[in-house]
């Protein structure tokens, strides 16, 4: 798979010094600040949605853009996890946190079971393996009693964090998913700049060259592969626990078509594209849903658009602006 | 050149009737190789003498139809080429094999990188890769290439790319290198320039080359195994070799 071109750019934007160790801290900061303060300007279940998808793409692109592998299945960790997350709140009364870490869990050991036969392909075999399987987990929300079918998994309890705060308030149950935002973001981050990070990176450069250097490339990719599904998991136990149901939208594969849009969108292989990505895809659903079923068709001319006249992404043709007028 | 004094375990790497048929195109044909520990073979022939196959056999990019191959006197048959890799013996491939978007200093190191143990801690920072520098540093000053250690290894020129892909291969201090026709596609200074590298970095080591350039091979190596067709024409050094009235007519002709 060739690399993509916002990696270009983000390395370009480092070695520039557009991008230096105390501007990033700067603009982290900053963010968390906005992140603070948004749920008191913007409606807050809004930005929860978006949230959980920005942590969804983010999963995404661990695999997309670090690594160079196109899953197309990864609503079944988003779904499962939502699906496990909801059944352990409603019907058997786990408290939140376990709740989450369960469905979590669960994504992560499906993670493994589909990366393990995933993995021996590559490029389109891989990415229509990954569809394979999500189809089969999307039969079983369809068939198994507990997912509640075509109705969905309905009236998930919120409970209460940490046993004490109430998450039925909007703010409280924000903070909570900020803080799980915050958390499954940071373990990304540090994934791609991490030791293994490097070798994922050098197996999306040249997987070849990766293997005649002595690393198992396959392993590192499976190990990625478990990593992205659970935090995608993580993203879906989440969104499980904001919108208070699961239907069967979650483990449909137009949410794996959709989490590929949000990141190319955004830019692939760069840190933020896939939040800005999400951002962009949740709104316009939101905000279009007056124009009914034309939200796809609009969604879709934005995306074509999009990916014509920003081959790089929105993070990665501004890192590319940024280049040019460098500040 | 004088040639080590071969012993009857002198043997790094040997192949016995190696051969590989693709569905019914026999591209090796029972080949036995004897490659000696400290020597600089060369695997020379026309174009689709199967040089490359024999190549990828060597290193497990592809499994063999039948035959054996022993690396240090063991059965690696039926190893992981990064199982291969791991034991030392590091192969370069005939398109220059950088990992194109990461700067020079980052190639090398990532070949450094494995024996820190830390390669699948995806929780550590990077900033634990830096104890590295330095040696990457000296690899890179080894080929000229420590001034550019901050280049993206695409904007290098072709060259220069090859000397980056021999100082990461380097960077696993191999106790066999494989080289995929080291100088192709090379101007005349930067095959000087090569050829020299390969002669310094073969002095504690083995190299097996690829090559179909005859002048490199006549002053570089010891030994050379003429293939034709997927089999073995002629083996001996340059000067027995090229007085082979077969050698003549299979290879010199083509040859310029």
């Amino acid at each position: 798979m060739s690399t993509p071109d916002g990696v270009q750019e983000s390395r370009a934007a480092w070695r520039l010094g557009i991008i230096t160790p105390r501007r990033k801290r700067i603009f982290f900061g900053l963010l968390v600040v906005l992140g603070l303060v948004l749920p008191y300007l913007v409606y807050p279940v809004f930005l929860m949605n978006v949230l959980c998808m920005a942590l969804f793409a983010s999963a995404f692109n661990l695999l997309l853009g670090y690594t160079g592998l196109l899953s197309f299945g990864h609503a079944a960790f988003l779904g499962t996890a939502g699906y496990v997350t909801g059944w352990l709140l409603r019907s058997v009364g786990l408290p939140v946190e376990l709740g989450v870490l369960a469905g979590t869990a669960v994504a992560t050991v499906l993670g493994w079971a589909i990366g393990a036969l995933a993995i021996r392909r590559s490029g389109i075999y891989f990415a229509m393996i990954t569809l394979g399987f999500a189809q089969m987990i999307y039969f079983l929300a369809v068939q198994l009693p507990f997912t509640g079918g075509e109705d969905g998994l309905q009236g998930i309890p919120q409970g209460k964090a940490l046993g004490f705060v109430p998450l039925h308030n909007p703010y409280a149950l924000y903070y909570f998913v900020f803080a799980i935002f915050a958390l499954g973001f940071a373990v990304i981050y540090r994934t791609i700049h991490s030791p293994f990070g490097h070798v994922l990176r050098s197996i999306r450069e040249n997987e070849a060259r990766a293997l005649s250097l002595g690393y198992d490339v396959e392993r590192y990719k499976l190990v990625a592969f478990v990593i992205s599904a659970g935090l995608a998991g993580l993203a879906g136990s989440t969104k499980a626990l904001v919108l208070q149901f699961v239907t069967l939208t979650d483990v449909h594969w137009h949410k794996s078509g959709e989490v590929v849009l949000m990141t190319l969108l955004g830019g692939m292989g760069t840190v933020m594209g896939p939040s800005v990505g999400a951002l962009l895809v949740v709104a316009m659903e939101n905000y279009l849903t007056g124009f009914g079923d034309w939200v796809t068709v609009i969604v879709g001319t934005v995306f074509v658009a999009g990916v014509l006249a920003f081959r790089r992404g929105i993070v990665g043709e501004a890192l590319h602006l940024a280049r040019n007028f460098p500040f | 050149m004088t040639a080590p004094t071969a012993t009857g375990d002198g043997l790094i790497l040997e192949t016995r009737h190696l051969t590989k048929d693709f569905r019914g195109f026999v591209a090796v044909s029972d080949v036995s190789l004897r490659v000696r520990r400290g020597t600089i073979h060369a695997l020379i022939g026309p174009n689709g003498a199967g040089k490359t196959t024999v190549f990828n056999l060597l290193t497990k990019f592809l499994p063999p139809s039948s035959g054996a191959i022993l690396y240090k006197g063991e059965d690696i048959t039926h190893e992981r080429p990064a199982e291969v890799a791991r034991k030392g013996m590091i192969r370069s491939f005939q398109v220059s094999a950088v990992f194109p978007n990461l700067t020079v200093l980052e190639n090398v190191r990532v070949a450094l990188q494995r024996r820190l143990g830390t390669s699948f801690h995806f929780w550590k920072s990077d900033h634990t890769l830096q104890v590295l520098h330095g040696r990457a540093l000296e690899l890179l000053e080894a080929v000229d290439l420590a001034g550019h250690r901050d280049t993206v290894a695409v904007e290098l020129p072709y060259g220069r790319k090859r000397a980056l892909e021999i100082a990461t291969t380097l960077a696993l201090d191999p106790e066999m290198l494989l080289l995929d026709e080291p100088t192709q596609g090379m101007g005349h200074e930067d095959v000087g320039r090569v050829v020299e590298l390969i002669r310094r970095v073969a002095a504690d080591r083995t190299v097996l080359m690829v090559e179909h350039n005859l002048s490199v091979v006549a002053d570089l190596c010891h030994t050379i195994t003429v293939l034709q067709r997927g089999s073995i024409l002629a083996e001996g050094p340059y000067a027995e070799v090229s007085r082979n009235p077969q050698v003549l007519e299979a290879y010199i002709g083509v040859a310029e």
